[in-house]
Formats: structure tokens, C-alpha cells, sequence
């Protein structure tokens, strides 16, 4: 059978290109991997290499030819043993079905021409709230402890449960943890489990991905968020993406966390709040508890997920103590809300240190007899609109409140979400109180007036009840 | 001469022309045999007859692609690892089961290495439900946990702290295992390979750094980007030994691979091997071919072929007949063109697969 030489594309975008030059002439034997002519394009030079053995038997196109369709036969090859003038007669007959449905896909499925199927479920006419009551086993023996503490002893319960599990990080092993989150698990767990890294963000934040990818159990810690943008690169590109581009054969289980956000009067460089980034990025959890309970019981969910997490600390909450259940089985699940303070009036939704300001002007509020539905999200992504929106559906009002900045914001998610599943449900505009849109200023007056308060929410909340 | 000297006319920008070709090819000739390690270790007639049909097999592979590209089935980038296939192959002779391979974009050779399927491997370069990463990934992202490939990636040297990371699970299993990361002299220069080094080294990781000094970083030659230009020393500052191979010659790379794994594997830590290497085809597919002269890419094909250099022993040596060659030329051929034939027919993944893969489900505690 003699073979038709097709003109190639060199890009998705090629449709014609210019036949500049034949390197062989008919008659020429061919074997496969031999230069056979060249073509170029208003972007690039092409060399038409022969996949096939045999004779050059005819050219159908010449040299210096213009504007040549891609898929056009532009030469014939004859195969061994095959006479050529013969094959070289044939194949101009052979011109006539078109060549480019020897190269079309077989389409069993219809192109995706009507609507793609549905990411995730929408949220129903009347949204439920999600119920936390059973997070807190009625009765449950509960032990004041620090968000540090909590956080610790969550890594050091999986690490005990879960010989995979190991930290890695700057100063997280001999120093004890640069915010002391680390305390004591070198003395518990040893080198090995416990491991400090040169000052190197980009190289062990790769190196914990690769590790992950083989079914280790990774928690890599960041001295602060700020320094993960030196390894971004790693956490998005190779531990949010492999799973998708692998069609699910590579997981990978790995906790990114440390502090993120504003810690006081330490400047622009360590003051920004990644909630926004990392929320928007599929394949990758966003996790920013507010609570020592949830920080424990989201850490250790973190740790036995088999998906990449980033969990966000905050350094001011650190000393902070709350009411944590006694108990290693204690766990929070990823993905759900909290509603921290029942309320009729209007819907406050927040997280991590945003609910100081959420709940702080909530008590405000009480005093003036409006009565404020406090959520905490917990989860970023994926986010708990259902819950949020159950209690919209109450309230018929929304507050929305972060500590990053405006411009494509967390609040500004939860508004167009709030739009999208319940705007029949509002009696006011969603609002938000957010960071202001500048970089995080040194001086204390300043630095202030960057940050939200709760002064800002209380009066957010007024205005949408009108009052 | 004449031949040459018209296709090193051809090869140049028209301006350039006259006096630019003769000092490129010049400056930019291929150390890699020049330097070969004088006792060449020989290879058995199974070893040669083994090394032929599996850089055949990636030659025959490519050059498939390549043709499936231009029919565009095939879309986006594809990177073809024609000329350099001694490298996989002579570093995998040197392998054991259970090893980890990592490599960057140019990645289709060393999956077949791997053992992985070439229908697999061809129907995801076509993006259809067969392919190893159900058409999802592409060219660039193919994976295999059964045959310990870890992809397939397409930031340039992020492979190399993934490598490392491969490696530190190793140590971490103490389970014997070395990682090989791949990477080319234009990866060399990204800042987290250094930092990679410096940690592999710390900790004794077993990993075996190869990088593919092909000459060319996209269209960048290696002396305009690179201060250091002898990549093998690229580890001095961290005391990783480092060696240069002749990249063309697959007993070379076996015998230095030995060494390497061997070091990597009995707790001595890394090693880097610089596998002097030359790609005959294009960066991808669309290619200026305006960076170097065809003179110089027709002698490297003409007097270092990777796969002609065993061809040669082989007939001379091992006295392999015409018949013989024709034989296994005719059972790659066949296992490629299925591949193809596979490729073109089965169908896109299906539009479900959109939203599937993104996160997995945690197991229920």
C-alpha cells in the first residue's frame, strides 16, 4: 500500500503553512527518521521527518509552495517491493477522500457542547445548617487549653497513631518551634519524625510533595505563611494539580501549615493574610480554625485526609485558650461551619481571627437589641455556603468579615455565593468588612486603621438592618 | 563537505549566513565522546540486543508522535526525546525494581524505560480515556505508581526537590529504594535544585541526580546561560561527586549509573551524573531550528547515534544479520504503530471525568 505523506501541523493553531523545501527527490529511497522536506510558518521552521520506509514514488506538492492546508497529501511513499510509478498513479486517485477524516478522533461522546455536568451540588431551595452540637459529645470531660497546645498535641496524637506522619520545618525540632507550636515533639519522637530544615522554603516544601506522593504523611510547617510564597510554586503546581493531571493515581497527603495573616507591628513583608489565594485553587483544602477545639480537631482531620491541606494559623490566637474535649478521638470534619451564636437579626459570617471581630460585635449589638447569627466558616474550601445560607434564609441579611484584603477576597466569594443561591432571601445588600487595600503599614496608628474592627462590623450590621 | 556546507547555509538566519554557522558548530561541538571514559565497559550480545530494542522502541515512539502531532492529533506541546535515549535506558540497566523515576516535560522516554505501556503512553499524548492519566494530564503529565513513575512535570527543576522528596521517603522507609531525577542543563539553574542538594546531602538521601546537558535550554545554549558549564561540578560546594558521561554511549551510562546507585543506595547519599546528550528534533514540536546549524545536528546524528553506535557492535561484533535487525525493527514498529492505532481510535474521556480526580475521599475513621 502506498503511503500518502500528509502536510503537518506545528501547532494546535497551524490551519496552512509554506512547503519550502523538498530534501529528497522521487526516487529517493526513505528510511524512517530522514529529513524529507521543510516547511515553515509566519512562527517557525518545521522539519518533516519520515516515519515510514520506502521510495519517494511521487511529490505532490512542490517546493516553495504557499499556504498549503494542513492534512494535505503532499507526497507519496511506496512501500519495499512495491513498484512506485505504480503506486505514484494510484495515490493521485487516492487524493480524492479528504485526509483529514483519517485524522479526525473518534467521538463516542458528544462535545461537550450543552451544559458540563455539575461540580458540586447546588444548595437546596431551603439550605440546612449544619449541626456541630455532636462535635461536643454531650457530657464530654473538656480541658482549658491554648490553640498552641492544641495544635500540638493533635500533631503529636496523629504522630503516635500514624507512623507515616513526621513534621518538617525551620527551627520545629531543637528550637522547639519558632512559636513553640513544635514543643516537645523531638524529645517524643526523635530526628527522624521531627526534622529540621535549613532556611530553604521552596526546596522542602517540594521535598515534603515528594514524599507525600509515595504515601508518607507530611506536615510541613511554615515559620509563617508569608515564607510559603518562596514555595508556592510546589504547593499549587505539584500538590493541588498531580492528582487531576495523574487521572487519581497520585495523591497527595500533605498538611501545609503555620501562621498567616497580621501578627502586630511587623510590617507588610509578614503581615498578609493567604486565605484568598489558596481558596482558590481546586485540589487543594483551605482549613483557618478560630477556636483551640477546632484547631485540634481540624489538625488531626488534616493529617489523616489524603488530599493536600493548607491550614492556617494565626499567631495572636496562639496564647488564646478555649474549652478543648479531653480524648485522642476528638476530630472536627473538614468542610463544615460552625454557628457559633444563635441570632434572628442579621447573618455575621467569618473565620479564624476574623471572629474576634465577628463576635465581638455581636455582644455590641445584643446591647442595642439587634440579635447577630454568628458563623464561623473553618473550612475556606470547600466552603460551607449551605449553612451560611440557611441562616440568610432566617436572617435575610448578611456581614461578611475578613482580615485580607478586599479585591477578590474570601467576603467577596461569600457575597456572590449568598447572590447566586439566596438573593430572593435578602433585604439588604450583602456587606463586608475587610482589611483595607494597602499593604500592611509599621506605625501602631496605622497599622490599626489597615486592620478591621469591630466598630467597622457593628456598623456594617446596622446598616443592613436599616438601623 | 559540499552537503554539509548547504545545509549549514540552510540552517542560519540569511544575515548570519557566511560567517556565523562555522563558529557555532564549532564552539558548540558535542563533548560527550571526546571525553568518554577510556575503558568503556563492553556489553554481553543480550546487553547490546537488550539496549537496542528499547532505545528503538522510544526512537520508533517518537518519531510516531511526532508524525501524530503533525496530524494534529496530538495538540499543545510534545517534547521528543530523539537522540537522547541512552540515557534512560542505560540508567534503567543500572536500576532495580522498586526505583523511582522523576523527570520533567521531555518525559516519553522515559516512561517506555519504565516499562509503562505505548498505548498508554500515545493515547494520552492524543488526550483520549486510555491514556495513563485518562487524558487529563498529556505530554507533559503521565504517571505510573505500578512502575514507580512520578511523572511528567512541567515547571522546569521542580522535578528535582520532588526527586529529593522521593529519595527522603526512601531514607525515611530505610526500605533500600533510590530515586533518579532527571533534569536538563537548563534546569540546572533553578534555585531549588541547589537547595535540593544541599538537603539530599544533609541527610544522606539516596538519590541520584542525572542531568541531561543536551546542549540546549529551549534555544539557549548552555555556554550563553550557564557560568558553569561542567554541570558535573554543579554538587561541589555541598560534596556531591559528580561525573561526566558520554551521553550517547549506553555502556557508559550503565557503568557510571552503577556507581551512582550504588553510592546512593549503600547510605552515602547523593550523586550527580552529567549525561553529555544532544537532541536531534526541535525544544517541542515548533521550533525556529534558528539556534544551531544543521550541520552540527547531522553530525551528531551521523557520527554519535546512540542507537546506530549498537547497531554498529552489534553487526561487527555479535555478527548480527541483516534479518535479525529487520526482525526486531519490524516487532518495535508493530508494537508503535498499535500504539497509534489505539490512540487515533479510542474515545475522549468522558465529559463526567471533568470533575473527577480533584480531591480524594478521606477514609471514613
Amino acid at each position: 500500500m502506498p503511503i500518502d505523506i500528509l502536510m503537518p501541523a506545528l501547532s494546535p493553531t497551524m490551519e496552512q503553512g509554506k512547503l519550502a523545501k523538498w530534501l529528497k527527490a522521487e526516487g529517493d529511497k526513505i528510511k524512517a527518521g530522514d529529513i524529507i522536506a521543510e516547511i515553515e510558518t509566519d512562527k517557525a521552521t518545521m522539519e518533516v521527518e519520515a516515519v515510514d520506509e520506502g521510495v519517494l514514488a511521487k511529490i505532490l506538492i512542490a517546493d516553495g509552495t504557499d499556504n498549503v492546508a494542513v492534512n494535505t497529501p503532499i507526497g507519496v511513499i511506496a512501500a519495499d517491493g512495491e513498484d512506485a510509478s505504480a503506486a505514484a498513479s494510484g495515490a493521485a486517485k487516492a487524493e480524492a477522500p479528504a485526509p483529514k477524516a483519517a485524522a479526525e478522533p473518534e467521538k463516542t461522546a458528544e462535545a461537550p457542547a450543552g451544559p458540563a455536568p455539575a461540580a458540586a451540588p447546588s444548595v437546596p431551595a431551603q439550605a440546612k445548617s449544619y449541626d456541630a452540637s455532636s462535635e461536643f459529645p454531650a457530657g464530654a470531660e473538656v480541658v482549658s487549653m491554648t490553640v498552641r497546645e492544641a495544635l500540638r498535641d493533635a500533631m503529636a496524637e496523629e504522630m503516635r497513631r500514624d507512623a507515616d506522619v513526621f513534621v518538617m520545618g525551620e527551627e520545629v525540632a531543637e528550637y522547639q518551634g519558632a512559636y513553640k507550636v513544635t514543643q516537645g515533639l523531638l524529645q517524643e519522637f526523635g530526628a527522624r519524625r521531627v526534622i529540621d530544615t535549613p532556611i530553604t522554603e521552596h526546596g522542602f516544601a517540594g521535598i515534603g510533595v515528594g514524599a507525600a506522593l509515595t504515601g508518607l504523611r507530611p506536615i510541613v510547617e511554615f515559620m509563617t505563611f508569608n515564607f510559603a510564597m518562596q514555595a508556592i510554586d510546589q504547593i499549587i503546581n505539584s500538590a493541588a494539580k498531580t492528582l487531576y493531571m495523574s487521572g487519581g493515581q497520585m495523591g497527595c497527603p500533605i498538611v501545609f501549615r503555620g501562621p498567616n495573616g497580621a501578627a502586630a507591628r511587623v510590617g507588610a513583608q509578614h503581615s498578609h493574610d493567604y486565605a484568598a489565594w489558596y481558596s482558590n485553587v481546586p485540589g487543594l483544602k483551605v482549613v483557618m480554625p478560630y477556636s483551640a477545639s477546632d484547631a485540634k480537631g481540624l489538625l488531626k482531620s488534616a493529617i489523616r485526609d489524603p488530599n493536600p491541606i493548607i491550614f492556617l494559623e494565626n499567631e495572636i490566637l496562639y496564647g488564646r485558650s478555649f474549652d478543648v474535649p479531653k480524648g485522642d478521638d476528638f476530630t472536627i470534619p473538614i468542610g463544615k461551619a460552625k454557628v457559633v451564636r444563635p441570632g434572628s437579626d442579621v447573618t455575621i459570617v467569618s473565620f479564624g481571627i476574623g471572629m474576634n471581630y465577628a463576635l465581638g460585635a455581636a455582644e455590641a449589638l445584643a446591647k442595642e437589641g439587634i440579635e447577630a447569627e454568628v458563623i464561623d466558616l473553618r473550612t475556606i474550601r470547600p466552603m460551607d455556603i449551605e449553612t451560611v445560607i440557611a441562616s440568610v434564609q432566617k436572617t435575610n441579611r448578611c456581614v461578611a468579615v475578613e482580615e485580607g484584603f478586599p479585591q477578590s477576597g474570601v467576603t467577596a466569594e461569600i457575597g456572590m455565593k449568598i447572590m447566586e443561591a439566596a438573593f430572593d432571601y435578602l433585604d439588604a445588600p450583602v456587606a463586608r468588612v475587610t482589611g483595607k487595600d494597602v499593604p500592611m503599614p509599621y506605625a501602631a496608628n496605622l497599622e490599626k486603621l489597615a486592620l478591621p474592627n469591630i466598630g467597622d462590623v457593628v456598623a456594617a450590621a446596622k446598616a443592613v438592618c436599616y438601623r | 563537505m559540499a552537503i554539509a556546507a548547504r545545509k549549514t547555509k540552510a540552517g542560519v538566519p540569511a544575515k548570519a549566513a557566511g560567517k556565523a554557522p562555522a563558529r557555532a558548530s564549532a564552539k558548540s561541538a558535542p563533548k560527550g565522546s571526546a571525553k568518554a571514559i577510556p575503558n568503556v565497559p563492553t556489553f554481553t550480545k543480550d546487553e547490546e540486543l537488550h539496549a537496542y530494542r528499547e532505545m528503538l522502541l522510544i526512537r520508533r515512539f517518537e518519531e510516531k508522535a511526532g508524525q501524530m502531532y503533525g496530524m494534529g492529533l496530538i495538540g499543545g506541546f510534545c517534547h521528543l526525546y530523539i537522540g537522547q535515549e541512552a540515557v534512560v535506558i542505560g540508567m534503567q540497566m543500572a536500576s532495580k525494581d522498586g526505583d523511582q523515576v522523576i523527570t520533567g516535560y521531555r518525559d516519553h522516554g522515559h516512561m517506555l524505560a519504565c516499562g509503562m505501556e505505548s498505548r498508554g503512553v500515545m493515547a494520552e499524548l492524543t488526550g483520549r480515556r486510555g491514556g495513563y492519566s485518562r487524558g487529563k494530564g498529556g505530554s507533559m503529565h503521565m504517571f505510573s505508581r505500578e512502575k514507580n513513575f512520578y511523572g511528567g512535570h512541567g515547571i522546569v527543576g521542580a522535578q528535582v526537590s520532588l526527586g529529593a522528596g522521593l529519595g527522603f521517603a526512601n531514607w525515611y522507609r530505610q526500605d533500600g529504594r533510590v530515586s533518579m531525577a532527571y533534569f536538563g542543563d537548563g534546569a540546572a539553574n533553578q534555585g531549588q535544585v541547589y537547595e535540593s542538594f544541599n538537603m539530599a546531602q544533609l541527610w544522606k538521601l539516596p538519590v541520584v541526580f542525572v542531568i541531561e546537558n543536551n546542549r540546549y535550554a529551549m534555544g539557549t545554549a548552555v555556554n550563553r546561560a550557564s557560568a558553569q558549564t561542567d554541570f558535573s561540578r554543579r554538587g561541589v560546594s555541598f560534596g556531591i561527586p559528580g561525573e561526566q558521561v558520554d551521553g550517547m554511549d549506553v555502556r557508559a551510562v550503565r557503568e557510571a549509573a552503577s556507581r551512582a546507585i550504588e553510592h546512593a543506595r549503600t547510605g552515602k547519599g547523593p550523586y550527580i551524573l552529567e549525561m553529555q546528550t544532544y537532541r536531534y528534533r526541535g525544544h517541542s514540536m515548533s521550533d525556529p531550528a534558528k539556534y544551531r546549524s544543521k550541520d552540527e545536528v547531522q553530525r551528531m546524528r551521523e557520527e554519535h547515534d546512540p542507537i546506530e553506535q549498537v547497531r554498529g557492535r552489534l553487526t561487527r561484533e555479535h555478527k548480527l544479520g541483516e534479518d535479525e535487525f529487520k526482525a526486531i525493527d519490524a516487532k518495535v514498529r508493530e508494537i508503535v504503530n498499535d500504539a497509534a492505532e489505539f490512540a487515533t481510535h479510542d474515545p475522549e474521556p468522558d465529559v463526567s471525568e471533568l470533575y473527577t480526580d480533584i480531591l480524594l475521599e478521606p477514609a471514613q475513621a
